[in-house]
Formats: C-alpha cells, structure tokens, sequence
C-alpha cells in the first residue's frame, strides 16, 4: 500500500472516530432539555459528558491536523472553499466547550437557561453542518485550476447547500441525535434513562428513512456501479437496524455498539465512493483533488505514518481507560443541590 | 481595507487572545500539580485547599484556552491557503504531531483529573494533572518548533514545480536552536505567569485575611516561582537575541530602529519622537549594550536597518523588507519592560516578607493584586514583536505573508468572520473575568474532606463532581 493510500485512510479512521465519539456528545446535547425533567435531571445528562468531551474533540483537531501535514492542498483548498459552514461550526464549538464548562457554576436560572439554549443551538449547528460538508466532498463542487497553478474552489456559500447535501446533513443530524440518546440511555438511569430510551427508537427511523434515502442517491449518483460502496451502504443499513432492534430489547449496550458501528461503517462508505480522490471537481476530472496530487512527500507521509502507527494505538488505550474509569450510570439523584451553583457558594460545600 | 490586512487584523486577534490563556495554562498546570503533590506527600489540607483554590481558576481559564485552540488550527487553511500549501509538506507535521501527542494526553487526563476525585486512588488521581500537564509541554512544543521553522527555516528544498517547499530532515525541524530556544524562553514565561497569578491572587487573600495559613504560603510560592522562572526568561531571551541577530538581523535592527550600521552601538531604553530615522526630540541611551545583547562583544558592529534593506534587495529582489520600527522598537521595550516590573516586585515583595513579615504599606498589596498583568503584557508583547519584527515575511526569506492569503476568500468574509470572533471573544473574557473573581472573592473552602477512594468510585454516592 502506497502511503497516499495509507493517509488516507488514516484520515478516515480520524473522521470515523470523530464522528462516533462527538457524535453522541452532540446527540446528548441537542436531547438535554427533552429527556430533563428538572435541574438535577440536566446536570445528570451533562455530567455524562464531563470527563471525555473534551478529548472527543481532539479527534477533530487531529484530523485537521493530519490533513493538513498529509494532504495540503486538500486542507487549503476544503477549509478556504468551506469558509463560512466550517466558520459556523467552530464558532459552535468555541460557545459548547464554555457551555459545558461554565453553565453550572452559578445558580441563576436564567444563567442556567441561556447556556442550555447555547449548547442546544451549538450542538444542533455542527451536527447538521458536517453532513452538508461531506455530502458536498462527495458530490464534488466546482474546483478550478486558478491563475497560480492551484487547484481552488470557485462555488460560492449557497452552491453548497444543494438538496443531496442538505438530506446528508439530515442524515448527520438525526444520526447523531439517535446516537445520543442511546448513549444516555447507557449512561443513566432512572427517568433520564427511560426517556433516551423512547427518543431514540422514534429519531432512529427518522434517521433510518434519511440514511436509505442518502445512501440510495449516493450509490444512484457514482459514474459507475461500485459493489463495494452498494456492500458498506447495506452495512450501514443493518447495523442500524440492529441497533433499533437492540434498542427496543433495551439492550443498551448492543445499540451502542451497533450504532457506533453504522456510523464507522457509513464514514468508511462515504471514503470509498471517493477514493482515490480526496474532493472531485464538478467543473470536470482534470480538477479532481486526489491522493496523488493533494499529498505531501513521500518523506513527510512516512514521518507521519510512523508517528501515527505509534501513537494511535495508545490513545485508544487511555481515552478507551477513561471510558472504563466512568463506566458507572450516573442517576439525577448523585447531584447533590443541583440548583446551588458551584461558585454560590463557598464554604460548606465538599470537595467541589 | 483589502482581505490581506483584514486576514492580518484576524489572526492577530485571536492568536493574541489565545496566548493570554495558554501562558496561565500550562504555567498553573504545573502549580496545581506542584500543590497536589505536596498534599499527597505531607498529607496537610492546606495543600489540598490550596490544590482545589487554585484548580478552579485553572480550569475557568483552561476552557477559554482549548475553545480558542480550536479556530487555530483551522485558521490556516481558511485564510492563509496558500501559505499552507506552500508550507504544509512541513509545517503540518509538528501540528499534527501536537494534536497526536499532546492534545489528547492534555484533554483526556484532564477529564480524568477533573472528574476523577472520586473515581481514582490518591496516588493515580496525582498522576493524571502530572500528565496533562506534560501534554501542555509537548503541545508547546511542537507549536514552537513550528513557528521557529518560520522565523528560521530549516531542513527543506524548493519544490518550483509545485510551489512549496519541502521537508527533509524532520529532526532537524524538531530541534534545531531557534525552536530550542524558544522553548526555553516561553515555557519559563509561562510559569513567571503563574507565578504572579499565584502571587496576585494570594495577596488579595492576605489582604481580606482568607485563610492566611494558606495564602501566606502560596504568595511567598508564587513570588519564588517569578524570581527563580525569570532568571531562566532572562538567559534564554539573551540567547534568543543574539541569535535573532545572526538569523534575523533586521528585526534586531528594527527592535532598537538602528538603522546606520554602528560599532558599541547603544541600547536606546526609551525616544520621545519620531523613530523614522530623523533626529529623535530625547532618548535615553546605555552606550555599547546593543552591540553586547547582539553580538556578545561590547564593540561588536550591529547593522542598521538601510544596509540590511540594500542586502536583502540584492538578495530577494527590489521591495520593502523593513517592518514597522516603531512597533517593533516599543514592543520590545514593553515585552522587557512588563517582565522586569513583575520580577523587581517580587523581590521586593519577598524582601518585605522576610522573618515572618508581611508586607506593609497601603499601596502594596492592592499593587499587586495586579501583578499578573506584567506577564500577560510581556507575553503579549513578545509575539507581537517577533511576529511582526519578521514582516514582510511569513516565512523568513520563502514566503511573503502577502502571498500567503487565500484567493478565494472575499474581503467581506474575513470582515464578517472577524467581528464575530472579536465579539465573541469579547462575551467570553467578560464572562471569564467574572467567574474568576467569583472564585477569588468566595476564597477557599475552609471544610474539606478526602477520602481515598478505589478505582472507578461508587454508582450510588453523590458525585464529588457534576457539571
């Protein structure tokens, strides 16, 4: 295997751990003022969120980050052409870290109520947004060679928001949602628990009739028939269906495990109808970005791969730790005076 | 103003913003730590208190750091597109390095830390601020060596057909002097930062007489941290501007606006009027220590700015190679100026603290309430100098900064996203400074308890931390 081939699928298992690891983040996020019942109820479902939003996110940065060593152009050209989606997205992302972080540390309902709307509308905004980008990398967009010999984009803001990828950002959507609410059910218990569990089988077939929709159009729209994008598109459509099927038996764990599963599965599929491009040109082949002309040097991929081969493995491995660390199910009733703000008061409260 | 200055006025916004966090970061890291491991050691609350004050306002200042983080890394490929395919090849590798191996060891064991008093035995618990800590480091870094690359590029060839240049020895990149050397400068800047926080914050304790036996202690760490950190900023800052000279000799120049070659030139503290090259109104002068903090030799010749311009002329093609003097000149004079004004309080401070003492006078403790500005103003100052002492390149003698900027990006675009971001961060410090003070004026909690507990905690106990 080439190391363009390498990176590359490299950068998919980045965008596929992303995807499953924040995904859920913004599913909870998004789902927070419809499974709480009061404010115990919601500082339950954040504390849920606590310990490994944070390194969920470094996914992210590391596949910017690796784009940008393994693929310059490829980063150059996405994030310049993507301007104002991506710059909407970090600006939710910036507003959901502070959210989370700030939100309980007074108690005033109406500090309270502000940050619930922030992190709603900033997980909402991301969730839907990724899938517009991708959907468009896949569909490709206008790309030209410009005046400098540099391979650019030239759509504007709105040529991005055609009806394929707008259905991708819907299938993000409610993909993420029904994630979400089938790790909260993993993760909680009592009423927060039962209300995950009801949310997430009705978001699952909404998300289910926008998946098969999606994927159909994808399959419909690849210049030739690709028995290996048909094969991981009915992946994603069994995985899912087990996952309901999982989720209806309550077995919370299996969901998860499928669900997460359909995610890899519909990243990998998305990855396949491009390869051995990175972003096609709809303005014609000759403007293709790909493997070969997007890529850094041989030298520079192999540096990397090194580090990556070392690296990767071990982070699993401690991120995967934390996960075992807080594998206990968090009830509204550990939250001591869950409407004491953490900074109200000073003295008498243990430990926080 | 076109898309370039406005990409400028961005990244300078929110790189300036950013770094007022990081500094307090990776410094209070540490110090947290430092506290933590003298309570696991000695078993005395007061380090636990001390751990849990000072925790709290590290992490209100952690969030603001990460979320800011964020815009960083994609900044370069939204509005410095061509900068980044020119550099990706080698740029690239040190910030995908960072993320690989420091981001996530900083955020996950934060996590852990954070969430994990009750979920983790003592001694682990201690580990996981140890090693996220350790994540700042090697965040640091890996930026650094990055950002030295661009001051001083090294270990690449020209690729013309492709337009970029291109990496050949990743080690050199990793270690060469410039990034060493400023590693060395900004990680005890860092911690000067800290220190002074430390220190600031303890005062005003001592003053409102909140837990004196704690705050006594960790204002007397924290003017020891300054005095011991700024002897290190102050060594490696000397290095760092003897190799600027040999490196970057016209942001040398620019730093003191030489601009005739002189022998024993002077170091000029400070000029009232114009510093464009005419007779200035007054300065003040300190005769040959110019020639000495450049070239280690009090005769030594340092170029002035017009011989350099004619040099590079030759060597790159007609144009302007001189960046802006005044502010170079002045940032400089601020970044000393700020550093040596926290180190020479905190001497004085320690000295008035002698024997048990506690420092006397009605101004001197408020005064140093706001002792963790002359860091932050110093840090600032700092990169504002050497980034804009390098001007007009991005990369010192391969790029142009204003060949840098992406095409496809309309003015009206960076306009908009900048005044989002300048708003936004705006919100986010006044919110910030809030919590802050909150947490100061609370002080710390007088009742604590700690029981060990074993790993992973109990499903059914209160949880000690709950977002």
């Amino acid at each position: 295997m080439t190391f363009e081939t390498t990176w590359f699928l490299l950068i998919a298992v980045l965008w596929i751990g992303y995807f499953i690891l924040e995904g859920f983040d913004f599913g909870v996020g998004m789902l927070l003022p419809f499974v709480s019942r009061n404010e115990a109820d919601r500082r339950a479902v954040l504390t849920t969120l606590g310990p490994v939003w944070d390194g969920n996110e470094v996914w992210l940065l590391v596949a910017g980050g690796a784009t940008f060593a393994a693929f310059p152009e490829w980063y150059a050209t996405l994030f310049s052409g993507f301007y104002l989606p991506l710059f909407l997205i970090l600006v939710s992302l910036i507003v959901r870290g502070v959210a989370f972080e700030y939100r309980s540390k007074y108690g005033k309902a109406q500090w309270r109520q502000r940050w619930d709307v922030a992190i709603v509308i900033s997980s909402f905004l991301p969730a839907l947004l990724w899938g517009v980008a991708f959907a468009n990398i896949v569909r490709g967009v206008p790309l030209e060679r410009s005046a400098d010999g540099y391979i650019e984009y030239v759509g504007g803001f709105f040529n991005l928001l055609n009806p394929y990828a707008l259905l991708g950002g819907v299938v993000t959507l409610f993909v993420f949602l029904t994630h979400g609410a089938i790790f909260l059910s993993l993760k909680t218990a009592g009423g927060i628990r039962d209300r995950a569990h009801e949310l997430a089988i009705k978001l699952g077939l909404v998300a289910a009739v926008a998946a098969v929709a999606f994927l159909t159009w994808t399959n419909l729209m690849l210049p030739e028939f690709d028995g290996v994008v048909l094969t991981l598109s009915t992946g994603v459509a069994l995985a899912w269906v087990a996952g309901l099927y999982a989720t209806l038996r309550r077995r919370e764990g299996w969901a998860f495990i499928f669900s997460a599963s359909a995610i890899l599965l519909f990243v990998s599929d998305l990855f396949f109808a491009l390869y051995p491009r990175v972003m096609p040109s709809s303005l014609g082949e000759q403007f293709d970005l790909t493997i070969n002309n997007a890529s850094s040097t041989p030298y520079t991929l192999k540096v990397m791969t090194v580090v990556a081969v070392v690296m990767t493995p071990l982070v699993l491995l401690y991120q995967g730790w934390t996960y075992w660390v807080f594998r206990k199910r968090i009830s509204a009733s550990q939250i001591l005076h869950p409407e004491r703000g953490v900074l109200d008061t000073a003295s008498h409260i243990l430990h926080q | 103003m076109s898309s370039l200055d406005l990409a400028r006025w961005q990244f300078a916004i929110t790189t300036v913003y950013h770094f007022v966090f990081v500094p307090i970061t990776i410094g209070m890291g540490f110090m947290v730590a430092g506290l933590q491991t003298a309570w696991y050691r000695t078993a005395k609350v007061k380090y636990l208190r001390a751990t849990k004050f000072f925790g709290k306002l590290f992490l209100i200042n952690f969030a603001i750091g990460v979320v800011t983080g964020i815009v960083q890394e994609f900044q370069f490929g939204m509005n410095w597109s061509t900068y980044s395919r020119f550099v990706g090849d080698i740029f690239g590798a040190p910030l995908a390095m960072e993320g690989l191996l420091a981001f996530f060891l900083e955020s996950t064991f934060l996590g852990l830390w954070i969430f994990g008093w009750d979920r983790l035995p003592k001694k682990l618990h201690l580990a996981t601020i140890w090693l996220a800590s350790l994540g700042t480091l090697l965040s640091a870094y890996f930026i650094l060596a990055a950002n030295a690359w661009m001051q001083h590029p090294v270990a690449y060839r020209m690729n013309l057909e492709k337009g970029r240049a291109e990496l050949t020895n990743i080690f050199e990149v990793l270690t060469q002097k410039t990034a060493v050397l400023t590693f060395f400068h900004t990680i005890p800047s860092a911690v000067f930062t800290a220190g002074a926080f430390l220190a600031g914050v303890s005062a005003w304790l001592v003053i409102k007489k909140k837990d004196v036996e704690m705050s006594r202690g960790t204002l007397k760490l924290g003017l020891i941290t300054m005095i011991i950190s700024f002897i290190f900023v102050g060594v490696s800052g000397d290095l760092t501007s003897k190799l600027m000279t040999e490196q970057q000799p016209m942001k040398m120049a620019a730093a003191e606006a030489l601009y005739e070659t002189t022998d024993s030139a002077p170091f000029s503290l400070l000029t009232i009027g114009t510093l464009d090259g005419s007779r200035p109104v007054f300065q003040i002068d300190i005769p040959s220590v110019l020639s000495f903090l450049a070239t280690g030799d009090v005769n030594g010749t340092v170029k002035g700015v017009n011989d350099i311009q004619a040099e590079y002329e030759v060597t790159y093609g007609p144009g302007d190679y001189t960046p802006n003097i005044p502010l170079a000149y002045w940032s400089f004079r601020l970044m000393i100026g700020f550093g040596a004004i926290g180190v020479l309080f905190a001497l004085l401070a320690l000295y008035q603290m002698r024997k048990g003492a506690t420092p006397r006078g009605k101004w001197f403790l408020p005064a140093m309430i706001f002792l963790p500005f002359t860091p932050l103003l110093a840090n600032s100052f700092g990169w504002i100098f050497t980034e804009t002492g390098r001007q007009p390149w991005a990369v010192f003698g391969l790029i142009r900064t204003a060949d840098g900027v992406s095409a496809v990006v309309s003015a009206g675009a960076v306009l908009f996203t900048m005044i989002v971001f300048t708003l936004l961060y705006g919100v986010l410090a006044f919110i910030e400074v809030g919590l802050t003070l909150k947490v100061i004026k609370n002080g710390p909690q007088t009742e604590l308890d700690y029981e060990d507990p074993k790993l992973g905690g109990s499903s059914d106990k209160p949880l000690v931390m709950a977002y």
